[in-house]
């Protein structure tokens, strides 16, 4: 099991827009590289990307939930 | 006079309202989220309100919230400060709906100015130069056609409900403007929900230049202009006033056409009106009005002596302006930079964290507007801004020189900043020579951001 870390402290959104689906479901996939949330801090919004790949990934972070620096956000198989 | 003032907001601006409104005798109350119990404003207010959890729209944005703290402390008035509510239209009917005194202008003249296309007929009726442009939307492609003789090529493609810099397409010529005006249209109905475009040509080189305007509803006089070319993304890093760009008599015909603007539309409060000025013309043209004190307002108050928002405060207690126009001048040279969390050699992503030592400069002709304290830990919620530096000297040369040295003595342990940005664009010749354009830092950057460092002790 591999964990998926905010490397900044703000807010975790799961989709690119309020009106948009997820990055990743629960259960999903993932490659290295895939863009799995967004962190918004300071009002800009900085993409969190998968370091390796992997399946099955879980999320531990709730949308619009604050993360700190180092906050497990998703956990992948 | 108003009595007891709720300060809608939070950091520096909010401290800045408490300041004025005890120097008026005032009584004040702050609203905080969770995140800003620890925060400044709360501290100095009389007393504080809880709002909410971190986000904005569940507490800083939360009208019923916010009016509902008014109320409960028997608050008579609200004061908006800059950002979150405070070109909100709905915001201003609201508190005077509750019969509170909103500081700041009706819902009427927010709603008027906050309409691009509105503002834009307001100003030209009101005799002021617009870019050359559509008189308001353009109805078809055709009419946007004939439009394209007035503006050539570039020519910018604006949604009607846009602002901020969204919805804002550029096309260079004949083709691409064909493909980008139904894409735009389609665009501005899927973003804003209402297809209205309008068109204005691009101003090339142009410096960013503005008038402080203060009415009372009836008159309204003005507080001369600030210069704030030096933008990164649209936003402001540097203002300054005087502009060392403009002719006396450019300077007269421009803050006239402010103080036209602002009476026609009834202006009850603090307001800015932005211009693009194109040097090479010696032309102004209006952009747009901002219905709001700004974050840069401190230049102003150093060169006229004036306390803005403490007018602002008068203004909304019911008297009239107190301020001629002949009593209104200029001294000197006054200069702001945005002291921001970010680390400006890396593309300057935020960096919020706690401040370790703090040593904030002082000295003749130095302002620092800030809300931070050491074992402060600046929250990720909301903007960059940590502190406002403001310097005035007798002439723009000696106002860069305090500025340099105010940089030097200013210390900000455990966070980068902005800092090092300003320490170099200081030390720039074309800053020096003032001979810059709002486009010129992002060029700049490209070629000197990776030669920012960072204090050592950050």
């Amino acid at each position: 099991m591999a964990q998926i870390l905010s490397h900044l402290p703000g807010t975790f959104y799961r989709s690119p827009a309020p009106d948009q689906p997820p990055y990743k479901a629960d259960g999903d996939s993932v490659a290295a590289g895939d863009v799995i949330g967004l962190i918004e801090v300071m009002k800009s919004f900085h993409e969190v990307k998968a370091e390796v790949a992997g399946t099955n990934i879980r999320f531990v972070a709730d949308n619009e939930e604050p993360v700190m620096a180092g906050a497990v956000l998703a956990e992948i198989d | 006079m108003l009595r007891k003032l709720l300060v809608a907001n939070r950091g520096e601006i909010a401290v800045r309202v408490i300041r004025a409104a005890r120097d008026l005798g005032i009584a004040t109350v702050a609203v905080y989220s969770d995140a800003d119990r620890d925060a400044l404003h709360v501290q100095l207010a009389d007393e504080a309100v809880h709002i909410g959890p971190p986000a904005p729209k569940k507490s800083y944005l939360d009208i019923g919230a916010i009016l509902q703290a008014a109320v409960d402390t028997g608050c008579d008035s609200v004061h908006p400060g800059y950002g979150f509510l405070a070109e909100n239209a709905a915001f201003s009917d609201a508190v005077a709906a509750k019969g509170l005194v909103f500081v700041g202008p009706s819902g009427d003249a927010i709603r008027l100015m906050g309409d691009k296309v509105a503002a834009r007929s307001a100003a030209h009726a009101a005799g002021v130069p617009v870019v050359p442009g559509s008189m308001g939307r353009v109805a078809s492609i055709e009419e946007a056609r004939a439009i394209l003789i007035d503006t050539g090529f570039p020519v910018m493609i604006k949604a009607a409900a846009g602002g901020g810099g969204r919805g804002i397409r550029i096309a260079n010529n004949l083709a691409e403007f064909e493909k980008a005006f139904p894409q735009a249209a389609a665009e501005a109905l899927a973003a804003f929900g209402d297809g209205g475009l309008y068109m204005e040509k691009v101003i090339g080189r142009a410096r960013h230049i503005e008038v402080q305007v203060l009415g009372d509803g009836a008159d309204a006089v003005h507080c001369f202009e600030r210069e704030c070319s030096l933008q990164r993304r649209r936003q402001k890093v540097w203002e300054e006033a005087p502009s060392l760009a403009l002719s006396d008599k450019v300077r007269e015909e421009l803050c006239a056409s402010a103080v036209r603007l602002a009476r026609a539309v009834g202006y009850s409060g603090a307001g800015t009106i932005e211009y693009l000025y194109d040097d090479a013309e010696d032309r102004f043209y209006f952009i747009e009005m901002n219905t709001r004190i700004q974050v840069e307002h401190p230049v102003t108050e150093m060169i006229t002596g004036i306390d803005l928002v403490a007018e602002m405060l008068r203004i909304a207690g019911g008297e009239p302006l107190r301020l001629r126009q002949r009593d209104i001048a200029v001294s000197g040279h006054a200069i702001e930079v945005r002291i921001n969390a970010e680390d400006p050699a890396r593309d300057f992503v935020p960096f919020p964290g706690t401040v370790g030592d703090l040593r904030v400069p002082g000295g003749p002709g130095v302002r620092f507007d800030s809300m931070l304290y050491p074992g402060y830990a600046v929250p990720p919620f909301y903007d960059s801004l940590l502190a406002k530096l403001i310097v005035h000297g007798e002439t723009r040369e000696a106002a860069i020189v305090r500025l340099v040295r105010a940089l030097a003595e200013l210390r900000i342990a455990g966070l980068k900043t902005t800092k090092p940005l300003f320490t170099a664009l200081a030390a720039d010749p074309a800053v020096q020579a003032a001979d810059v354009h709002t486009r010129w830092l992002e060029s700049w950057l490209d070629q000197h951001a990776g030669t920012l460092i960072p204090d050592p002790e950050t």
